[in-house]
């Protein structure tokens, strides 16, 4: 009952911050997200990672009964679901210093996108996944769309068409998936589980899945909605799109791909593996050149995504505990590094490298917490992008040498273009952008701070973590070589 | 049964309240015996297969579900149609008196078990829907709109008999049961071609009913050129109607030559999906879009005739119910807005009319956009779950290639189906605030209730069924 909890409050909590009016909705929310952060905190507590599937719950829904709306929380879930519920406070007290119009729509419907977001997390029925799936798509569509820069109007109509047609691919192949179990039908996911496919269906349900699964990441060459979505939209909705929903494409990996396809991903996984590496390097490459701040930090994404499909991809204990970890890592890093683009954004009027420098003269307080956050992103031992990003590039490496060494490239790359991004901005003569550019206000460093020390608490002592999600890894993985 | 009755008499009724002084009566009084019908179709639910009028009507669930979406949708458009006071011209007795008519045939298509039947109820229902396509009288537009679908319908009305006379000649009964009996008994490597050519041209003049693609092309001129109100009639009850008689049809009386004719049906919704979809991305017009889109939603419809499985009546009547509704609450919002926003004193139906609607009337711009995220499929509305139906009924006969054509053209859907949107929401226009009658923005409401309400709890409905 924990899980329907915690699909259900962000939504009554959007609906009670939507009613309560401009002037109360920003608190509102704020403590609606803060509620779901404390009940996820209470599941974790409750948690037994041993035990599989719980808190659950199965109503009768669709199909007499044979799709049913049935929820519940395994350690892969868990962690998801605190990565959600942690963030999403964090998204919303980041939002309180600007003024958007019909403040109380916008924040509601970050709430609705947590539910949603929550909701892909810990659906166990396929076809509750999908309807979250897709649900998600809309709250932000509407946060960057009606929110969002100049060309938003093109922009977001391209981002909502791209991910629509993937995700319809997985929709006929879940369709097709659901004919296949025996009897009267399931839509669970662990009925799929079970199906024994032939070589030539799991082929097509692969790339049916492979599609819309790497549009979401997005993963090379999937990814040409995604710089300008990220750059178009409002700071919140960026960091809604890269921090949590970027995820439902690696979880959508791991919870669907794998064990459903496990001969689909032996004759396939390859090419997809390649695809990835191609993305690593190709992200990286693009990110140095970059010199808005916010595409460069866009770019990275699409570099660090590709890294986490690849360990997902290789199919071993390694690359599934690394990219969940580094799921966790990434959100942090990423959100806090949009934030810190927006602070600076909101002061300069300006988001390109060229026109700024110097900013460090006149903040100690911005210049630590950018330079922790950054480091966490190029993986410093010590920081939280460390422990993910070894375990993903060992994994890679035990799958294939030669791209385990390509894509280690990414170490060195993602210094550059992220120490590039300190450096032009932070340092440097002053320009005459910065003038007068002032520290951090309290409420800037209410969302830095957990924000750091996640990155240190994920860096020194991941245990914390990887204890979770490690009994259901290793029991999907025994799905998978069966 | 007893609304083909009921309605006959209250469409006599509505006829005679139009020599009353005041014409204030005739819409609460058409809405009454709509309520009245409707209350009527539940009398014989669960009753098990009636046969009427010497077995040539037949009533069972699936004639009173599509009835009962008929005449829901029928009391939603009266409701809005707001009494036709605007207009010196109009007749309001007389249109009223030719819907209910018209619903007479309409129920007649649905729940036919005797061809004649059928052509009675097509012809009630078209020649009822030829007048009032043309009732704007001094429009040019209007006046084209129903010379070209009296035309045109009269030819399909001409293949539709040619079909009767060949099934009668090779089965030597007009009675579905009969019809089914011979076709099931076809002996192999002897085919009956009088009968396949008879199912053809009845199919033909079928599909031209419904707007299937190559019998498409009067959809969207007609659709223009009608008043809007007509229109939303036409694109619902009408559809709906075909849909119910074509099911009826093929389920009832060929289901022994499917390997005859599904793969004709196929490759008709293949084309109307096509011709539809791409044809909706280049229109300026928002009403025009809504016919194409029209076509379009009968591409899917015919996906689910093509398999013929077990889900496939679920499907066509939950996805009718659910197309019905979101183009109710459409056509609602773009009356309003047409009416307030005009060029040279006609009624501006193009995209740029709705620019800014969701500032100043964020009610509106909200039913607006369910209506369009249910008609292009998203989930969380009812269409979604319609096209879930429509897919899992392919699946079952084991089509997939089909659904996958679907799946593109859904995707192309959206972005003609959020043009819309974009307009109201995010463009900057000189939009004023829009007064709604209590009645008007109740019905609007009730269409988007309904619609996010099968969208979240579609098992609702299958318990309904």
């Amino acid at each position: 009952m924990l899980t329907l909890l915690l699909i259900l409050l962000p939504i009554a909590a959007g609906i009670i911050t939507l009613l309560s009016g401009e002037r109360l909705a920003k608190q509102v929310a704020l403590i609606g997200g803060l509620a779901s952060l404390g009940v996820a905190v209470f599941t974790w507590l409750q948690f037994d990672p041993a035990a599989g599937s719980q808190f659950g719950f199965k109503y009768a829904w669709a199909a007499s009964g044979s799709i049913s709306f049935a929820a519940g929380i395994d350690g892969i879930s868990l962690v998801l679901v605190l990565l959600t519920t942690f963030l999403t406070p964090l998204i919303i007290l980041s939002a309180f210093k600007h003024e958007y119009k019909s403040t109380a729509s916008f924040y509601s419907l970050i709430l609705f996108m947590e539910a949603a977001l929550i909701g892909v997390f810990t659906a166990t029925d396929a076809f509750l996944f999908y309807l979250f799936f897709e649900a998600a798509l809309i709250p932000v569509y509407f946060l960057a769309a009606v929110w969002g820069g100049e060309n938003r109007a093109k922009v977001t109509l391209k981002f909502f068409i791209y991910t629509i047609f993937g995700s319809l691919f997985m929709l006929v192949a879940l369709v097709y998936l659901y004919y296949q179990t025996p009897g009267a039908h399931s839509s669970e996911i662990s009925a799929f589980y079970q199906l024994q496919l032939s070589p030539f269906q799991q082929g097509f349900i692969f790339w049916a899945f492979f599609i819309a699964f790497a549009i979401k990441m997005p993963l090379f060459p999937f990814h040409t909605w995604q710089p300008d979505t990220y750059t178009e939209s409002p700071t919140q909705a960026t960091m809604l799109l890269s921090g949590i929903m970027l995820k439902m494409g690696v979880y959508g990996l791991i919870r669907f791909l794998l064990p459903i396809v496990p001969e689909g991903m032996a004759n396939w996984g390859l090419l997809a593996m390649i695809l990835s590496v191609i993305g690593i390097i190709y992200g990286s490459i693009i990110a140095i050149q970059q010199s808005d701040m916010k595409r460069l930090i866009a770019y990275s994404s699409f570099a660090h995504v590709g890294l986490m499909a690849a360990g997902v991809f290789s199919s071993s204990v390694n690359g599934l505990q690394g990219a969940l970890i580094q799921m966790l890592a990434h959100g942090i890093n990423v959100i806090g590094l949009f934030f810190i683009v927006d602070i600076i954004y909101s002061r300069t009027k300006t988001r390109y490298l060229d026109q700024l420098g110097g900013i460090t003269q006149s903040t100690p307080h911005l210049s630590v917490y950018f330079m922790v956050l950054l480091l966490g992103s190029v993986a410093l031992p010590l920081t939280n992008g460390f422990v993910g990003e070894f375990l993903l590039l060992s994994s890679v490496f035990q799958y294939d040498g030669w791209l385990g060494a390509i894509a280690g490239l990414t170490i060195i790359l993602g210094s550059v273009y992220m120490l590039r991004l300190f450096q032009k901005s932070m340092f440097g003569p002053r320009s005459k952008w910065v003038e007068g550019f002032q520290d951090l206000t309290a409420s800037e460093r209410a969302v830095l701070l957990p924000l750091v020390i996640m990155v240190f608490w994920i860096g020194i002592y991941p245990n914390t973590f990887l204890k979770i999600t490690e009994p259901a890894v290793s029991q999907l993985l025994q799905l998978v070589n069966n | 049964m007893y609304p083909i009755i009921l309605l006959s008499f209250f469409g006599v009724v509505t006829l005679f309240l139009g020599f009353s002084k005041s014409k204030n009566i005739l819409l609460p009084a058409t809405l009454l015996f709509l309520v009245i019908a409707l209350a009527s179709n539940f009398i014989e639910w669960n009753q098990g297969p009636l046969l009427y009028f010497y077995d040539m009507f037949r009533v069972d669930n699936v004639t009173l579900s599509f009835s009962a979406i008929v005449l829901l949708s029928a009391f939603m458009i009266v409701a809005i149609s707001g009494g036709f006071q605007d207009n010196a011209d109009s007749e309001p007795a007389e249109y009223y008196g030719l819907m209910l008519f018209s619903l007479v045939g309409a129920i007649m298509m649905i729940g036919f078990e005797h061809l004649i039947m059928l052509f009675i109820g097509v012809e009630i229902l078209s020649v009822a829907m030829y007048v009032l396509t043309g009732s704007n009288k001094r429009n040019l537009r209007s006046n084209e709109a129903a010379l070209k679908y009296f035309l045109m319908g009269a030819f399909a009305t001409g293949f539709m008999l040619f079909g009767m006379t060949l099934l009668y000649g090779a089965t030597g009964s007009f009675n579905l049961t009969h019809i089914q009996g011979f076709a099931s008994n076809v002996p192999a490597g002897t085919p009956s071609y009088l009968l396949y050519a008879g199912l053809l041209l009845l199919l033909i003049g079928m599909l031209f009913k419904v707007s299937a693609a190559p019998f498409h092309f009067w959809t969207p001129d007609v659709y223009e050129g009608a008043p809007t109100i007509f229109t939303t009639f036409m694109s619902t009850i009408v559809k709906t109607a075909g849909f119910a008689a074509l099911y009826r049809l093929l389920s009832h009386s060929f289901t022994g030559i499917y390997s005859f004719w599904w793969i004709v049906i196929a490759l008709i919704a293949v084309l109307t999906l096509l011709v539809g979809n791409i044809g909706a991305t280049s229109q300026n017009s928002f009403k025009r879009m809504l016919a194409y889109s029209g076509i379009s939603h009968a591409g899917y419809l015919l996906i689910a005739l093509t398999s013929l499985t077990k889900p496939s009546q679920n499907a066509i009547i939950f996805y009718s119910l659910a197309y019905s509704l979101s183009t109710i609450a459409a056509f609602g919002v773009l009356m309003l807005v047409s009416k307030e926003k005009t060029i040279e004193g006609q009624p501006n139906e193009r995209y740029e009319a709705f620019n800014g609607l969701a500032k100043q009337n964020p009610v509106l711009a909200f039913v607006l956009a369910v209506s369009m995220l249910s008609l292009a499929g998203i989930p969380l509305t009812a269409g979604f779950w319609g096209k879930f139906y429509i897919f899992t009924s392919a699946a079952e006969r084991g089509i997939i290639w089909i659904t996958v054509i679907a799946v593109l053209m859904s995707t192309v859907g959206i972005y003609y189906y959020f043009r819309v949107i974009i307009s109201s929401y995010l463009k900057e226009g000189d939009m004023i605030k829009i007064r709604v009658a209590p009645f008007y923005q109740v019905v609007l409401l009730l269409a988007t209730f309904l619609t996010i309400l099968f969208g979240l709890a579609p098992g609702i409905f299958e318990g309904l069924m």
